[in-house]
């Protein structure tokens, strides 16, 4: 019990470390997820091909060879920026190809007649897209996104590995300050839930808000 | 790998006259322009940075390397035998529980799927390997088993809970007691129609089996880092990214493929037809099945 209340900076640290790593990796996620999923629905073929190649390949990377290649491969190129950094890119890379299947698949819920409707009212496609065809494409992706998310969320824990300050990577110091390992993975364990159960509930508020009644 | 132009309407566009056409495929030389500058970008950096030297990519000829990859290529593959055959039981056990009409088995069957759910892989892997002391393959399958596990079980739920109403009532009424009608008439027509997610489950399990790099399991990866971290051949590390990747991204997009294929014969299966789920889609899964 005293793990906690002695090494409560130690924790705080990783705590925070991870919340930051899933706060920047979910922006650029769905960022990127979003331009991604764009060029899947173009009616440009190339662009359909980059992003079809993009899911395709990133979906079925393990995320430890991702990590690997980005945090130990890029340096190769003369880019050398903070690991944290690198995590980011790594993480959020990643996810952006499950946000670009979600998006994709949620414009795809939205039936063929709206848009149709809305041309034949005379919109223009900048219309049709942000006042018809998004409103109803996000109500229906909020929970994919969400769980997208908290898999995000834990997913960052793999950033720790390779020295990157978050939640997991205390266990190593705790373990050589000598503290009970299993209070400390009880504690990690306890500051991974405070987080996915908080991605969990903002998605839950905001599909009780916007989401559809089904 | 031409996407083919489709002459449908979609909500987002109409059918595209004559002008349109010209304009998207101007728009389409300007994309394939500046993918193609954007690749032969990577590919002068790639020379830039000498990764293409012979020093670099000699130990690739020798006969303990190439063992040594496929020793871990096995390693891998072994993990991932494990782990899948054991999760399958474990997924099935806690599916039982949670269909139980016990409510303890219920409650506690509950608590440790959502438990174990909750939780990332790795947290659980390294508390099997440090706090446990268990050895590497051990507890890489172990950490596997109760994550991939537990998501099956509320796969297999799922889809013994979506299997028509109809079904059950009609084997009730034959006589058959709670076990029979599980066995003989839900079970099998669920795990029909649940095959394509479940086999998506065993991509993610594959993809996992490399977190054993991280707790020195002789996989793989680990593999690769052996070669990529020895000084006589220059440190080839881009060559052994780019060895590597293709042999692992290959063996998953197979097993994604597979379950894609599935899921599309499964759509002209008549034996499917009384299990409400459409045929899952792979890839998505449940909350943070991934």
């Amino acid at each position: 019990m005293d793990v906690l209340t002695d090494n409560f900076s130690l924790y705080g640290k990783g705590f925070l470390g991870t919340l930051e790593l899933t706060v920047y990796a979910s922006i650029l996620a769905l960022v990127l997820g979003f331009v991604m999923a764009s060029f899947r629905v173009a009616p440009v073929g190339s662009l359909r091909v980059l992003g079809t190649v993009w899911v395709t390949v990133l979906r079925n990377t393990p995320l430890t060879l991702l990590f690997f290649a980005v945090l130990l491969g890029l340096p190769r190129f003369g880019l050398v920026l903070p690991f944290n950094v690198f995590a980011v890119i790594a993480l959020g890379c990643y996810t952006s190809a499950f946000i670009c299947e979600v998006l994709r698949s949620g414009i795809n819920t939205v039936p063929t007649g709206q848009g149709e409707a809305a041309r034949s009212l005379g919109m223009t496609f900048g219309q049709s897209l942000g006042a018809i065809v998004l409103p109803q494409a996000f109500r229906s992706v909020i929970p994919p996104v969400g769980s997208t998310l908290i898999a995000l969320a834990k997913n960052s824990a793999i950033a720790g590995a390779f020295s990157v300050t978050e939640l997991l990577g205390t266990y190593k110091t705790l373990n050589e300050l000598g503290y009970s390992i299993i209070w400390t993975f009880v504690w990690i364990a306890v500051g991974y839930l405070i987080i996915t159960l908080a991605i969990s509930a903002l998605f839950h508020v905001m599909e009780k808000r916007w989401g559809v009644a089904r | 790998m031409t996407a083919h132009s489709a002459p449908t309407a979609t909500v987002l566009y109409d059918i595209p006259g004559p002008h349109t056409r010209k304009r998207h495929r101007l728009y389409g030389i300007l994309a394939t322009f500046l993918i193609l500058a954007l690749i032969g970008w990577i590919v002068y950096l790639l020379f830039d940075t000498d990764q293409f030297t012979a020093a670099k990519w000699t130990p690739f000829e020798y006969k303990g390397i190439q063992e040594l990859l496929l020793r871990g290529l096995g390693n891998t593959l072994k993990a991932f035998a494990y782990a899948a055959v054991l999760s399958l039981v474990l997924g099935a056990f806690l599916a039982v529980g949670r269909l139980s009409d016990h409510r303890p088995v219920r409650w506690v069957a509950t608590v440790l799927v959502e438990f174990f759910r909750a939780m990332p892989v790795l947290v659980m892997i390294f508390f099997i390997f440090v706090a446990l002391k268990v050895q590497p393959l051990p507890a890489l399958v172990a950490g596997l088993t109760l994550y991939n596990g537990s998501v099956l079980a509320e796969v297999f739920r799922t889809g013994i809970n979506s299997v028509e109403r109809g079904q059950h009532e009609a084997a009730y009424a034959l006589g058959l007691r709670k076990t029979q009608v599980t066995t003989f008439v839900l079970a099998p027509q669920a795990i029909r129609a649940m095959l394509p997610t479940i086999i998506s489950q065993l991509v993610v399990a594959l993809k996992d089996t490399s977190l054993g790099y991280l707790i020195t399991y002789e996989e793989f990866l680990h593999a690769g880092k052996l070669i990529a971290s020895n000084l006589d051949y220059d440190l080839p590390f881009i060559p052994v990214v780019m060895v590597i990747s293709p042999i692992y991204i290959g063996m998953c997009m197979l097993l994604s493929w597979f379950a894609t294929w599935v899921a599309r014969r499964q759509r002209r299966n008549p034996k499917t037809e009384a299990v409400g789920v459409g045929p899952a889609q792979p890839g998505t899964l449940m909350r943070g099945g991934r």
